[in-house]
């Protein structure tokens, strides 16, 4: 049913007019523009298309449109703050915890709930809430390395 | 041979030569050759690069007026890191800053011409060409100071792109110097800088991409926009070699906002939106004729036998018929099963055509050839296509086509629109060109603790890695004729599989090295021998027996005739001039069957290193898809049908299957920087076979070694 959905997008308030079937992720991409998150599986296999509902990270391609209504969306496009990028986008270029670049915005949004619930996570703690999040580059190692060093990073900051 | 696998064509036999001449296509590829090649001592590096390579440097360089540097290249950024690489080139033979560098990769009317990104061989050729094209460039421009300053070109210094003449306290930078001027002056046999000079080059600057893709700014062919584009989704058959019998439109014709195009069995849904055309081909009635080939993943070995045309010999040493009277010899047969690329980047393009010229976004390894295949296909001239590629999601060979920008260009045509192309996950499967299956055949004989006689057959794999390198008196390599090494022809290999298949990562030397390494653990084993002693005593190439001690001592190898019970494995390996020695750790479960790598180290010597953290980067990238390939990669169907759809029914190493990983580079700063970013895979599947059969006595003969294969193993042991 083609209906006005309003939700707040990385902190601003947004309002479509679609068919509220429609999913998140092609929503985000092909009416408002926002292409940070990706298409990879289509099926929540993946997490390339990760954004975060409200604290949770969610698989947007399998998310409809209807479910985020009076939601808050944060994308990868809104994770930097006044020209500063977020210290998961640092640690993730000072550990070059990426190569091709397409996982990346998805695993950055699967930490970045990570730390918001736990702001010291152990080695297995991030193999675990991150393991369904795929990177063919093979850049794991470096992943978990760049997530443990942004979490020292946020909780030196909140400090 | 099609042109765009001409530089694939190297094996064994042919590498020594200069050139490789390709039969019709006129494309000539160079290789280079002796220990101090054309990254010491370039004098005209231009006449040996393929005829459409510019000779003038002006194609590859932009001296800007705003003190900036623009350097195009015809390759594409695959997630290798070829940005960073090239562009640390350019700062270290122009003496300019790399943050001042601008790179612009795979744009088909701006940068260069370039045959493709594929065979690791971006800094051994392109990166040749560059240099040398910078060097020429420098030395151009400190001719022109010259002349400005009235002053002998020798007097002058330049740093970080200022031009300097101390007698007379003058400067200039070359963006002034050349003020945003095409530069028309030319010099030859400009030497470039020794390796001991060096200053941008053996550091790992920030990755030139790292930024925009950690910001979400990075575009890749499915993110760029035009205006009025649609979207498209195409109507697939539920098997390879299914025929289309009948289709009923009307539902999705109906359907608000959707078209429906059609040419033959060509049918497509276009929509204003992504996920509404997936709602739309949803509603097409479509019924196929399927082929019923009684082929699957298990009865494709027996098939690949069979219909293998005539074995010929590559190379052959020694008498084997000899050595075979001598010893007791020993066969095995050794297979490998379909693998898909699956790079997390589906197939993606947009096309758009204005004013009879078309622009196709496409991801692709092969821009310049793709602009010429999507020329042929809309009837266009070359000079009407212009194919740009953005960042591409991965590659691994995957790309090295791109049948998807082919289809968004025809659909751009038929409707008049601008179309978007982004392959769903099961189409990406279903057209993947598959690594192909394939057999190996050895059989070997031994005589006091050496092998005597060796006699090699490949089956469909292709021949890179076949020929041996250990020292073998009596040996002999077979392979099918070319016409059957489908990876190169990107064919179905005169019908010896049921598909296309193509080049994945290392062709060839995946399933060459597994077979070869693997025997080479089980002769170990039968003559009591530990392993790494076994193969060093049959190695004389100073290059592979110093990777192999460089890997084994950071592992902390103790010697020991296998099944030792450790779980440790070795595997020895080379592709043209990169050497590579992996030793693993590994763990089964004797219950299930399941094999967990707990670590992997890996030395590798791949000539002077231009970038160490970019390196050791990719070789873990090839652990990590090589304990994939090793353990759970395997691409099944049945009668053309693929099961292998998405993620669930094809798995891809995740966080919890990574090893601890360790790298050893071996520099040797003698030789030009060689491929990475696939010799480092080919050792890891039989480095895990040899680390099962330590563990366990069981002997896996089949890539790859799922809990099925390793339950059926334990139970033979």
């Amino acid at each position: 049913m083609e209906r006005a959905i309003s939700f707040t997008l990385n902190g601003k308030p947004a309002r479509v007019t679609v068919d509220d079937e429609r999913t998140l992720l092609w929503v985000l991409r092909a009416d408002l523009g926002l292409t940070g998150a990706k298409f990879g599986c289509g099926t929540a296999l993946c997490g390339a298309c990760t954004v975060i509902v409200g604290k949770e990270a969610v698989r947007s391609c399998t998310v409809p449109v209807k479910d985020i209504a009076g939601k808050h969306v944060l994308t990868i496009e809104g994770l930097s703050k006044n020209g500063q990028i977020h210290p998961l986008q640092a640690a993730f270029v000072k550990q070059s915890a990426l190569q091709c670049g397409y996982c990346t915005p998805g695993m950055i949004m699967q930490a970045y709930a990570l730390l918001l619930k736990n702001r010291r996570p152990t080695r297995a703690d991030i193999v675990r809430h991150m393991d369904n999040n795929l990177c063919r580059c093979g850049d794991y190692n470096r992943i978990v390395e760049a997530i443990q060093e942004a979490a020292g990073a946020t909780k030196a900051r909140a400090s | 041979m099609k042109p765009d696998e001409a530089t694939l064509t190297e094996n064994g036999a042919l590498s020594r030569r200069d050139f490789l001449k390709i039969g019709g296509t006129g494309l000539v590829v160079f290789f280079w050759v002796g220990p101090l090649d054309a990254f010491q001592q370039p004098p005209q590096p231009y006449a040996e690069a393929p005829p459409s390579t510019p000779t003038d440097f002006n194609a590859f360089l932009q001296i800007r007026p705003d003190g900036r540097v623009t350097c195009m290249v015809g390759r594409v950024e695959l997630g290798q890191g070829l940005q960073t690489a090239a562009a640390q080139l350019v700062a270290e033979e122009l003496d300019f800053p790399y943050d001042s560098i601008d790179m612009v990769m795979g744009d088909t009317d701006v940068c260069p011409w370039d045959v493709g990104t594929f065979g690791s061989q971006s800094m051994r050729v392109m990166g040749a060409i560059l240099r040398a094209a910078t060097a020429e460039a420098r030395a151009v421009l400190l001719q022109m100071a010259a002349e400005k300053f009235n002053a002998p070109v020798e007097r002058l210094q330049v740093s970080d792109g200022v031009i300097t003449d101390p007698a007379q306290g003058k400067r200039i930078t070359y963006g002034e110097l050349v003020q945003g001027k095409r530069i028309e002056r030319h010099l030859t046999k400009v030497p470039l800088k020794p390796v001991s000079a060096f200053k941008a080059m053996g550091k790992s600057p920030q990755r030139k991409d790292a930024l925009d893709k950690v910001t979400g700014k990075a575009k890749f062919a499915g993110d760029i926009t035009v205006p009025g584009m649609v979207y498209a989704r195409i109507l697939r058959p539920p098997a390879h070699g299914a025929k289309l019998k009948s289709v009923d439109t009307s539902a999705a014709e109906k359907m608000a906002g959707a078209q429906v195009v059609r040419d033959g069995d060509f049918i497509a849904v276009i929509c204003g939106r992504p996920d509404l055309a997936d709602r739309a081909l949803a509603l097409i009635k479509a019924e196929f004729d399927r082929p019923q080939t009684g082929l699957d993943d298990k009865s494709i070995f027996d098939h690949i036998l069979k219909n293998a045309q005539p074995p010929k010999v590559m190379a052959e040493s020694g008498t084997l018929a000899d050595a075979d009277k001598l010893a007791n010899p020993l066969e095995q047969t050794y297979f490998h099963s379909y693998g898909a690329h699956a790079p997390i980047e589906t197939q993606s393009a947009l096309a758009m055509i204005e004013g009879g010229k078309a622009t196709v976004w496409a991801a692709t390894q092969i821009p310049f050839l793709m602009r010429d295949r999507v020329a042929q296909a809309l009837g266009y001239s070359k000079q009407n296509v212009r194919v740009i590629v953005p960042y591409v999601g991965g590659g691994f060979g995957g790309k090295n086509n791109a049948q998807n920008a082919i289809e968004a260009a025809r659909l751009a045509k038929m409707i008049g629109k601008p179309v978007q192309l982004v392959w769903r996950r099961d189409e990406d499967f279903f057209y993947a060109r598959f690594r192909p299956a394939a057999v190996v055949k050895i059989r070997s004989g031994m005589n006091e603790g050496k092998i005597v006689s060796w006699d090699y057959t490949v089956y469909a794999a292709g021949d890179w890695g076949a020929i041996t390198f250990y020292d073998i008196p009596n040996q002999r390599t077979t392979t099918v004729p070319i016409t059957q090494t489908a990876w190169r022809n990107q064919d179905n290999g005169a019908g010896l599989h049921p598909f296309y298949v193509g080049p994945w990562r290392m062709p060839g030397a995946i399933t060459n090295t597994f077979a070869r390494e693997s025997h080479m653990d089980i002769l170990a084993s039968n003559a009591g021998i530990d392993p790494v002693e076994f193969r060093l005593r049959h190695l004389t190439d100073k290059r592979m027996r110093r990777v192999l001690e460089a890997a084994t001592k950071q592992f902390g190898w103790k010697p020991a005739r296998a099944p030792s019970g450790q779980g440790v494995g070795v595997a020895c390996g080379t592709f043209y001039k990169t050497y590579v020695a992996t030793a693993v750790q590994a763990a089964v479960d004797k219950r299930t069957g399941k094999v967990r790598v707990e670590r992997v180290v890996t030395a590798v010597d791949a000539g002077v290193i231009v970038d160490p953290e970019g390196t050791r980067q990719q070789v873990d990238g090839c652990i990590t898809m090589g304990v994939g390939y090793s353990l759970s990669e395997e691409v099944l169907f049945s009668n053309g049908e693929v099961f292998a759809r998405n993620f669930d029914s094809y798995e891809i190493p995740r966080f919890s299957t990574e090893p601890k990983t360790e790298v050893v580079l071996v520099d040797n700063p003698e030789l030009a920087p060689d491929g990475i970013a696939e010799p480092p895979i080919i050792t890891v599947g039989a480095a895990i076979a040899n680390a099962i059969y330590d563990a366990t006595g069981a002997r896996l003969y089949q890539l790859p070694m799922t809990p099925a294969r390793v339950m059926r193993a334990l139970k033979q042991s």
